[in-house]
């Protein structure tokens, strides 16, 4: 397990209790192991992780436990008290199959050619990862019900976007919608953070300020942003008028076209969240050895060898852990569509937090929970299968 | 005078590349500053001047005033200070104490081995939750807790002699970044009791603690790349020659970490001062921070676009301050300096 000093050792093989003995023997990154000195310092172990343990678990189990009962609950107005009703799956089934269903999953039709091949591709793609990973002879009976449960996870999502996003006459819901949002912004906020890091951290003069301009966007409140993506987006007293009128666009308003709201949410999210990849990158590329690199520039190596060889290997545990926060907290996209859009053209620009959010000011906490619970899962399992899928990627950096 | 366009290290790129890089920059500057140029001008003017079309150059287009600015500064006076004090005061004190907690979490998780119990963490969830239903069945929750604890203590043992299967520091983390996962308005209502229960409720103490938590988990995610990435070789040299681990941890890793620690505190001090539902739910009076003051600008008469610029701006200009001060510690120079030093 010498590959336990990378950024994403998460799914440690829960297997063996060997294996974790042996974790300490082998790791040429903890120092103190290797020094066998840190017996004196016993103390520190346990001082530096465990006030963040305990204030993350007091203000998250409680929560999260109070949570799941609501989830399971209708509240109940009576006599000037509230109280909640034990009501079993209900609020689950009338979000899936019930009357809530086409606002969440979306109305489904026979996917279109395009959809099939989508849909042929991913269980190609699924079926022969799924098939290496369980003759690698390395996974464990958890891990490959796990893998199983990941791969039919993988389908079930194709499945559902081949059907409503793809299918002739069929509309994707809320849970398709986050997952446009979530892919189409974290391509673009990151291939944009990057370029812009590796532009600001070239010896230019003026960098510095760049830096700055560049950081202004995430310094905005959401709410403030999507106030002002609205200004950005009005085509008759916006600054871009002039822009929308000499494309034809006077009078357009964009409620009329889901895709084009969808398309505009993402922008108005990628351009607050750009900078957050920007900075995080721009330490990371600050923090490398500039010798090497010279070093390398010297020995005749290409202007491009030498960012594949030396600065993507260094900056490669960086980007998946921010892609990995961008992809948590963009599931989590809310006030963007509530504000720019406030969910429309009808529901077509709903985020699943912006339903929860929708029910949670109807008082409805119980429906508003049971979404909450719904995307808990849904980004688990994603993440979970996200970090299993970059560990080896990061291994062979 | 120097020439910008001439190459001085081999690294330095040749001008027609430079010419290309800086077209880049100043492009994507327009796409950034565009829109803080728009609320700049909304924000000096009249509604009947947002209201008749896009006017874009102050005195060309039409008459700029101060009337926004006058109302949000001056007429609201204590409304709008105290919110911004507040925002100030949370915003910094949570970042400071998160980025510290965070960073000495991911530290440990880097260079510590930690093998949490499985059976221990299975017992303490279900005494955790024998706890919970005894408190909703009724049971006074001292005696519930303190059962509970005692009950913990006496199988710990047992337990953890007989399953000694264990996780490691990945999952640890994976633990900590999964509590950003719950979108926070599943979790707001039940904080919300929690806080009304130890009286904490319209307090900044109360969302100070929040905050801490809710930018826990991503401050350890970005240390934890960071200290990976240090050379652990200097850290070697001072434990060999008896330095303690908070001794090599002040004098050794914290110089060479200044980059990422200082991109991590923007970051958490960012989050914290624009965050808007777990504020709204917490506070209601005393501790109202400034993204609450932006949304009751869209109340009843429609967005009031000239006063929600003139917050935006006012609510931007410390974090910018912020960043321009601590911009130059991310960057390579303080790095090479303390490694050869």
């Amino acid at each position: 397990m010498a590959s336990s000093d990378n950024s994403i050792d998460l799914e440690e093989p829960r297997g063996a209790v060997s294996e974790g003995a042996a974790r300490g023997t082998s790791l040429p990154r903890r120092a103190f192991h290797y020094v066998g000195g840190w017996r004196s310092d016993a103390a520190a172990r346990w001082t530096f992780i465990w006030p963040s343990v305990i204030l993350v678990l007091f203000l998250s189990i409680f929560p999260l436990f109070a949570s799941l009962t609501l989830a399971f609950g209708r509240l109940v107005f009576q006599r000037g008290s509230v109280e909640v009703d034990f009501v079993g799956l209900s609020n689950f089934t009338t979000l899936l199959i019930g009357t809530e269903q086409s606002h969440i999953l979306g109305v489904a039709k026979t996917p279109s050619p395009f959809g099939w091949l989508l849909l042929i591709v991913v269980v190609a793609l699924v079926a022969r990862a799924l098939v290496r990973s369980l003759r690698s002879g390395r996974v464990g009976v958890g891990g490959a019900i796990a893998r199983v449960a990941g791969a039919l996870f993988a389908v079930g999502l194709a499945w559902l976007v081949a059907r409503t996003m793809l299918g002739e006459g069929g509309r994707p819901g809320a849970l398709v919608v986050t997952l446009f949002y979530v892919f189409a912004g974290i391509t673009v906020t990151y291939f944009l953070g990057l370029g812009l890091a590796i532009l600001a951290v070239q010896p230019l003069p003026g960098r510095r300020v760049f830096r700055i301009v560049f950081l202004l966007p995430l310094t905005i409140t959401p709410i403030g942003v999507g106030y002002m993506f609205r200004m950005m987006t009005d085509t008759s007293k916006g600054p871009l008028e002039p822009l929308f009128s000499a494309l034809g666009l006077t009078g357009y308003t964009w409620v009329t076209d889901p895709w084009a709201a969808r398309i505009a949410v993402v922008i108005g999210d990628a351009w607050q969240w750009t900078p957050f990849v920007f900075i995080v990158l721009l330490a990371a590329l600050e923090g490398l050895d500039q010798e090497v690199r010279e070093a390398a520039f010297v020995d005749g190596a290409s202007k491009w060898r030498t960012f594949r060889h030396i600065t993507w290997p260094a900056i490669l545990p960086v980007s998946v852990t921010i892609i990995l926060i961008r992809m948590i907290e963009g599931f989590k996209i809310v006030d963007m569509p509530n504000i720019l859009t406030g969910g429309g053209p009808g529901t077509a620009t709903q985020s699943l937090t912006l339903e929860a959010y929708i029910d949670w000011r109807s008082l409805n906490l119980g429906s508003s929970a049971a979404i909450a619970y719904i995307l808990l899962i849904m980004v688990t399992v994603i993440a979970s299968a996200y970090i299993a899928w970059t560990r080896r990627w990061v291994e062979r950096a | 005078m120097r020439n910008p366009l001439r190459r001085r290290s081999p690294l330095d790129l040749s001008p027609g590349a430079k010419v290309v890089s800086y077209v880049l920059l100043i492009a994507w500057s327009v796409v950034v500053l565009f829109p803080l140029y728009w609320l700049a001008v909304t924000s000096l003017k009249l509604p009947v001047d947002v209201d008749r079309g896009p006017f874009y150059v102050p005195f060309v287009d039409f008459q700029p005033t101060l009337d926004a600015w006058e109302n949000i500064l001056f007429d609201l006076g204590n409304d709008t200070l105290r919110p911004y004090v507040n925002t100030v005061i949370i915003g910094l004190t949570s970042a400071v104490i998160c980025t510290a907690l965070g960073a000495s979490a991911a530290y440990a998780l880097v260079r510590f081995d930690y093998r949490p119990r499985v059976a221990l963490i299975i017992l303490a969830g279900i005494t955790f939750v024998g706890a919970y239903a005894a408190i909703i069945g009724g049971v006074p929750w001292p005696v519930a807790v303190v059962s509970a604890i005692a009950v913990f203590l006496l199988l710990a043992q047992a337990v953890g002699r007989r399953f000694p299967r264990a996780l490691g520091n990945g999952d640890i983390a994976f633990w900590l970044i999964s509590q950003r996962i719950l979108p926070p308005i599943a979790v707001v209502v039940p904080i919300f009791v929690l806080y009304q229960q130890i009286g904490l409720l319209d307090t900044q103490l109360a969302v100070i603690l929040t905050y801490i938590a809710t930018n826990l988990p991503i401050v350890v995610w970005l240390m934890r790349d960071y200290f990976a990435a240090l050379p652990i070789e200097l850290e070697e040299a001072a434990s060999v020659d008896g330095a303690s681990v908070y001794r090599i941890v002040r004098s050794v890793v914290l110089p060479i970490s200044v980059p990422g620690l200082v991109a991590t505190f923007l970051i958490t001090l960012i989050f914290s001062w624009n965050e808007y539902l777990i504020a709204l739910i917490l506070t209601s009076a005393d501790a109202r921070t400034m993204p609450l003051l932006v949304a009751a600008q869209d109340a009843t008469r429609g967005p009031q676009w000239w006063a929600m610029s003139v917050l935006v701006l006012i609510m931007i200009v410390p974090v910018i301050v912020m960043a321009i001060v601590l911009e130059r510690f991310i960057s390579r120079g303080i790095l090479i300096g303390a490694v050869k030093g």
